[in-house]
């Protein structure tokens, strides 16, 4: 290669860099700006945070750990527990940020954290670094989420349809859509702490996802026997913790145990299914009074560990409320017969048309068995207290539900009004639109106060029934020959409870209307008829506003004596008294075997 | 008279090694007899630990199979997922995912200058090119949240849209590594020392490259034209204009010509891709990523990294996470094999010159 003069000279070039200013950052005189997605450190809003721990279960370093944080206790929705990060593990690359469910978790713009203590590596955000909330620069709400906010519609019939007939109106999950949803879940397990059967829900959800629908069905029925009546009706707490409604809608927690359970459609599959290991007798006797969901919940675990148990059932058909209370357009007649049945062939046995006090004494059945509970429900409905109530034309909800369900015809004309903002409210005012009526529902408070389920009054809504808030019922008016013609009533405006409490309605005076009706339909809540217990017992037990006094197991002041259900808990719900039916299980457990 | 032979270690901590590897030297005077290449300082099992995540969590793993340029594992893993699920892409993010790549294509040439610079004893090349490849480092933070890491590319699309302004910005910094070009070939690519080091070192035979597996700028300066990018378009490759550089002389000199011709190549393909960025989606959002399960399948797919072809194998059982992913480095060939091989006969003091001009990353070695 000849000699190149102008490769030689060239380089010299670069000495005329020496005269330019340097380009780079001069730290710590110039501080460099951080660029607003910088992935720093760990910020959690300690607030938004609810423990779930998704955090953790992404993180690829098994950096993170959920521990107890002072002043965040384990409650509805809220695990107590918050993230602590190892920042000598973390490699920040933020994806428990982009999963986090409520978006409390975010990064700030933090470059450096320097420590000769190793130990200080480890920390909580949030609650060792404070200041991070106003230095935060990654965070999920800026992306798309990474998990699946949207639920996956329910079909259900149109509104117009469904007052047609007694059909279910929710048509359920067809196998494709339930994969799709269950896969939403983020298995974080808020929703079995606020259960109060504590069902496996993450699990089950978890094998219909896999597609393992039978694996379902059995982790259902570990520790509730009317999984299937939770799937239709259920009061479903479980939705309103759920991790994901944080941000977006709650996984169909209650749609997809539906889903699971409908996959078993008779009771010698559900037998195949669930398989039980049933302990062999071991000649101890239980007596239930009242075949609802707390009598039948508790049978069947008993029976299923080896006791001797009769359910003593006042009519020709179990299930109680969920039988006689709830309309078959949610709950249909062959869904309840499929698992009670399946519960008889466990073991279970009932006594139909046996009212206790009237067909076997409460003394007599003491006698028979070594333990009794009572689950008798809530059966007598709460009168309204207006003139004229016991005009004809004036019924009940509860039994005109029950009647209804029966299969009998009860006559109320073409223009109902309905008075209660429950679910029984809503379920009256929603048969009176399929028996052809024109249907008003009077409730003394505002629509968001309404104890109904929401989606409940939706499809009240849906089906034409007109909801009037803050109507306070006067008087019924009758005609002349001593029947339902018309109901006054008044309007009512909400004032501030001096106690602190929930707002109250207050009548304007003057305001007052009358509404021409053909039936007056009362539902403003119920209680128990307990004259079928002796003095003598009543003395020895608690009653307190109606409600028989338990411990944790459902025990009354007498060892041998349960109660459960509406009588023993104020929730009112067919999941809560299963909750108290599993627990009762327990208990005699402990009294008899003493386990 | 004979010279006596002495081993001498270069490595596995050596300023003229890139990355954690050692050469065991056997030498003759000043000129190597033979070398052995010893790898298993970086072993951390990126492979086998793929196995047991699940497929989200793959992506914070592969990127760090190489430090300098890690987004052509993300987008490996990424499209070989998409291949495997058959999951479309948004048009928008294969713009994206392509200007990523160049930019990142970008950077490691920047270190790559500085390491062959330094190398010979040219220090002030290193100050500059680490200095300016800052600039994009600055883009990356910006764009995806990590200065080095960007965990950016994944399944689907990327994760984040561009911020506003960003393609100004990003325009801006091309201006200015286009007028520092002069500058580099002042100092490196026209200096005569440079040249006369370089010429007739580290020579690949052109018979025996494509039998070796040498990819890459070392395969395009034996003269052999082969860029995935244009042989096997993935992205929108095959919608820009761009040539395949090649230079004949298969040493040291005809790499860095490639390189240097391939970075002006990269500014033209970013500015294309930013001219004809659509809008739209840039993401088609995975399933629950818990539970998120790739169809039973395999795919094998490959980027054109800085280093050369770069492939995936990954294989799903059907399961939430990866039966076997199989990465395919191209430092794996140049590193080991061929640095061995061409090392024979080459000076001591151009061991480290060679061994930079392949582009060896060890930690691609041993994923």
């Amino acid at each position: 290669m000849a000699f190149d003069i102008k490769g030689v000279l060239s380089p010299f070039a670069a000495l005329k860099q020496g005269t330019k200013p340097p380009h780079t950052v001069r730290y710590p005189k110039e501080k460099k700006e951080t660029a607003a997605r910088y992935r720093g450190f760990h910020f959690n809003d300690l607030e938004e945070c609810i423990g779930c721990g998704t955090c953790a279960t992404i993180c690829q370093n098994a950096a993170i750990d959920m521990i107890h944080v002072d002043g965040y206790e384990t409650n509805s929705g809220d695990s107590g527990l918050r993230p602590r990060v190892d920042n000598g593990r973390c490699c920040w690359c933020a994806l428990c940020v982009d999963v986090c469910p409520t978006g409390s978790l975010n990064l700030t713009k933090d470059y450096v954290y320097v420590s000769e203590d190793p130990n200080t590596f480890l920390w909580m955000p949030g609650v060792d670094n404070p200041e991070g909330k106003n230095n935060l620069s990654f965070q999920s709400a800026e992306g798309k989420p990474l998990l699946e906010y949207n639920r996956i519609p329910m079909r259900e019939l149109e509104g117009s349809e469904r007052v047609k007939s007694f059909a279910e109106v929710m048509l359920g999950y067809n196998e494709e859509e339930a994969r799709k949803e269950a896969a939403r879940c983020v298995g974080c397990s808020i929703c079995t702490d606020i259960c109060p059967v504590h069902m496996h829900i993450p699990e089950y959800i978890n094998a219909i996802a896999n597609g393992d629908d039978e694996a379902a069905v059995k982790i259902i029925y570990d520790n509730n026997p009317l999984g299937e009546t939770c799937g239709k009706v259920c009061t479903r707490r479980c939705e309103t913790v759920c991790a994901i409604g944080h941000r977006g809608e709650p996984i169909a927690i209650r749609w997809l145990k539906g889903y699971a359970t409908d996959t078993a459609k008779n009771a010698d599959i559900i037998e195949g299914i669930v398989n039980p290991e049933i302990l062999p007798p071991n000649g101890h006797s239980v007596g239930i009074i009242g075949a609802g969901p707390s009598g039948l919940t508790a049978a069947y675990y008993l029976s299923l560990r080896g006791f001797n148990v009769t359910i003593y059932e006042s009519k020709d058909h179990a299930g109680g409320m969920i039988m006689y209370g709830i309309p078959k357009y949610r709950l249909p007649l062959d869904s309840i017969d499929k698992q009670v049945e399946y519960m008889q062939k466990m073991g279970v046995k009932i006594e139909f048309n046996t009212k206790v006090g009237k067909d076997i004494t409460f003394n007599e059945l003491k006698q028979k068995h070594e333990a009794v509970m009572i689950g008798i429900g809530f059966e007598i409905p709460y009168q309204l207290g207006l003139v004229n109530e016991d005009a004809e034309g004036s019924i009940q909800a509860v039994n005109f539900l029950r009647e209804i369900n029966k299969g009998k015809h009860v006559e109320i004309g073409d223009k109902v009004v309905v008075i209660g903002g429950g679910n029984v409210a809503i379920d009256a005012a929603r048969v009176s639109r399929r028996l052809g009526a024109e249907v008003t529902i009077l409730y003394r408070r505002r629509v968001e106060d309404m104890p109904a389920d929401w989606e409940e009054i939706e499809g009240a809504e849906d089906e034409g029934v007109t909801i009037h808030p803050q109507a306070i019922p006067l008087e019924i008016i009758i005609d002349e020959n001593g029947k339902t013609k018309a109901i006054k009533y008044a309007n009512a405006e909400m004032v501030p409870d001096p106690k602190g409490g929930r707002p109250r309605p207050k009548i304007i005076e003057g305001d007052e209307h009358v509404l021409e009706v053909t039936s007056v339909i009362g539902a403003i809540g119920q209680s128990a008829d307990y004259s079928f217990i002796p003095e003598n017992i009543k003395e020895q037990i608690k009653i307190e506003r109606g409600r028989i006094v338990v411990n944790e197991n459902q025990q009354t002041d007498l060892p041998w004596l349960f109660a459960c259900g509406d009588i023993a808990n104020r929730r009112a719900d067919a999941i809560s008294a299963i909750a108290d039916g599993y627990r009762a299980v327990k208990g005699i457990e402990k009294l008899i075997l003493n386990l | 008279m004979r010279e006596k032979e002495t081993t001498l270690y270069l490595g596995p901590q050596h300023p003229g090694i890139t990355g954690n590897i050692m050469v065991k030297l056997k030498v003759a005077g000043d000129t190597v007899v033979k070398a052995e290449t010893h790898v298993g300082y970086l072993h951390r099992a990126f492979e086998k630990l793929m196995e047991q995540r699940t497929w989200i969590q793959c992506f914070p793993i592969v990127c760090r199979i190489c430090v300098p340029e890690p987004d052509p594992n993300e987008e490996n893993l990424a499209r070989a997922i998409e291949e495997i699920e058959v999951r479309e892409v948004p048009e928008r993010a294969k713009y994206i995912r392509v200007m990523v790549l160049e930019l990142a294509r970008l950077a490691t040439y920047g270190l790559w200058m500085g390491g062959q610079s330094g190398s010979m004893g040219l220090y002030t090349m290193p100050q500059w090119t680490v200095g300016d490849r800052d600039y994009i480092i600055d883009l990356f933070e910006e764009l995806t949240g990590g200065r080095i890491y960007h965990m950016y590319i994944w399944a689907g699309g990327v994760r984040r849209d561009l911020p506003e302004g960003f393609t100004d910005r990003v325009l801006k910094v091309l201006d200015y590594l286009e007028s520092r070009l002069p500058d580099y070939d002042n100092l490196l690519f026209n200096n005569a020392m440079f040249r006369k080091r370089a010429e007739g070192v580290g020579i690949i035979p052109k018979d025996k490259a494509l039998e070796w597996g040498v990819v890459g700028p070392p395969l395009r300066g034996c003269g052999i034209k082969h860029d995935v990018r244009i042989d096997e378009p993935y992205e929108i490759y095959d919608k820009l204009d761009f040539e395949i550089p090649t230079a004949e002389g298969c040493d040291v000199w005809s790499r860095a010509l490639v390189r240097r011709q391939e970075y002006e190549q990269s500014i033209s393909i970013i500015r294309q891709v930013i001219d004809k960025m659509p809008g739209g989606d840039y993401y088609n959002k995975i399933p629950n990523p818990l539970t998120w399960k790739v169809p039973p399948g395999e795919a094998y797919v490959k980027t054109e990294s800085a280093r050369g072809e770069f492939g995936y194998y990954a294989v799903s059982d059907g399961s939430d996470k990866p039966r076997r992913i199989h990465v395919r480095g191209p430092a794996y060939v140049h590193g080991v094999s061929l640095l061995e091989k061409i090392l024979v006969g080459a000076n001591v003091a151009d061991v480290s010159f060679i061994m930079n001009s392949l582009g060896t990353c060890p930690p691609e070695i041993e994923r």
